[in-house]
């Protein structure tokens, strides 16, 4: 190895990453290793390269993420449980020159707020939509979500989730790319440096749509919520890649600059 | 040839001790400490510091957003 002091790598002039100016100085709450706070950092980061600081309004949820206003520098509304879409829809409509995101968990938004989205969806209201699917209830203590996998237990589903007493695991991201309003949809996660990459630019194309007026982009991001899973961050990302991904292909789903006119007649014709 | 060096800047007392970027790490330059820091957590640190190339995985994967890198080229 070439012989250079540490002290003279760590220099203003060496820098190749800190945390974006957007993100705030104050400490996350959330648990150790939660997805949360990485994908934080991206959608500051993807404000912080459009410089579009001033002009982005999020909406943040109820679940883990409700306290997401003190982390990301930008303006924020806190809206009902589930109600973001509705919300983002008001303040989208009356500041169309805005850039609006909803930020979600699972519950949240698949449960509670599955009529906003998908009829925010379906209006193609043209907003950005973060979707953090960890399949739990975080917050209140890990309860069975609409997205727990089959068998998974939880504090409500102690022998794991049971198809004929709890229904299925609710796919999402699949159902709203079958509305004709949304533009991108995809499926994310942030378990590894390459993944964090992938999740980053696909939150850049969802706000470059915003800018063009495109519809609604939706990023689902497969999470892990240690806490709620208890497991330790490590062993969380395993079981993530060992059993959320099968069930929760990564990949785009939709992305309207294909062909829209296409999926749109396709739809129609039904 | 030239060669990479790197080195990254954990702020201790902010780190969560998740390990994280422990297992991101290609070079096998983190580990966590013994000690914990204010808050009780192991945090991360650079044990083995002439291997790190400065490629920032550990700092994407950071939930935290503490750590810091710095790379350079030697010859
Ligand atoms: C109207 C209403 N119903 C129920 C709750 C209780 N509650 C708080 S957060 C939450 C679910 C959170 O889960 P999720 O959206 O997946 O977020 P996570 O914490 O997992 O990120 C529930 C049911 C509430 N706060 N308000
Ligand atoms: S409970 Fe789960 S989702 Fe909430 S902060 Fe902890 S790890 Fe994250
Ligand atoms: S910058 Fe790359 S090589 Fe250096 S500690 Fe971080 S992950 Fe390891
Ligand atoms: S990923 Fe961040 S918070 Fe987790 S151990 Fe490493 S430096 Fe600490
Ligand atoms: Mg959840």
């Amino acid at each position: 190895m070439a012989d250079i002091d540490i002290k003279d790598i760590i220099r203003e002039e060496n820098l190749v990453y800190k945390k974006t100016d957007v993100l705030t100085d104050n400490v996350m709450h959330y648990c150790p290793g939660c997805s949360h706070g990485v994908v934080h950092k991206l959608v500051a980061e993807v404000i912080e390269e459009m410089g579009i600081q001033e002009q982005t309004i999020g909406v943040s949820p109820v679940g883990c993420s409700v306290f997401a206003y003190n982390y990301i520098d930008i303006d924020w509304s806190e809206a009902a449980h589930g109600r973001a879409p509705a919300v983002a829809t008001a303040i989208k409509r009356l500041m169309p020159e805005k850039f609006v995101f909803t930020y979600q968990g699972d519950g949240d938004l698949a449960s509670i707020g599955a009529a906003e989205i998908l009829h925010a969806c379906n209006r193609g209201e043209n907003i950005v939509v973060i979707f953090i699917n960890n399949a739990i209830y975080g917050m209140t203590g890990g309860q069975m979500a609409p997205t727990t996998l089959v068998g998974m237990p939880t504090a409500t589903s102690p022998y794991g989730r049971q198809i004929d007493l709890h229904g299925y695991p609710m796919k999402m991201t699949e159902i709203v790319a079958t509305l004709p309003g949304t533009c991108f949809v995809t499926r994310q996660s942030v378990e590894k440096a390459a993944a964090v990459r992938k999740t980053k630019k696909a939150i850049r194309k969802a706000f470059e749509n915003q800018k063009a007026g495109k519809g609604t982009s939706f990023i689902e991001v497969v999470s892990t919520c240690s806490s709620g899973w208890k497991v330790n961050p490590v062993k969380a990302n395993e079981w993530m890649t060992e059993h959320m991904f099968p069930f929760y292909p990564l990949g785009d789903k939709k992305d309207c600059e294909k062909d829209p006119a296409e999926d749109y007649e396709k739809y129609m014709k039904g | 040839m030239a060669k990479v060096r790197g080195a990254i800047v954990v702020d201790n007392e902010l780190c969560k001790g998740c390990g994280l970027c422990v297992v991101a790490c290609p070079t096998n330059t983190i580990a966590q400490a013994k000690e914990v820091n204010g808050k009780g957590y192991n945090y991360a640190y650079m044990e083995n510091p002439e291997a790190c190339i400065g490629c920032a995985n550990c700092a994407l994967v950071c939930p935290d957003s503490v750590i810091t890198v710095y790379k350079v080229k030697v010859s």
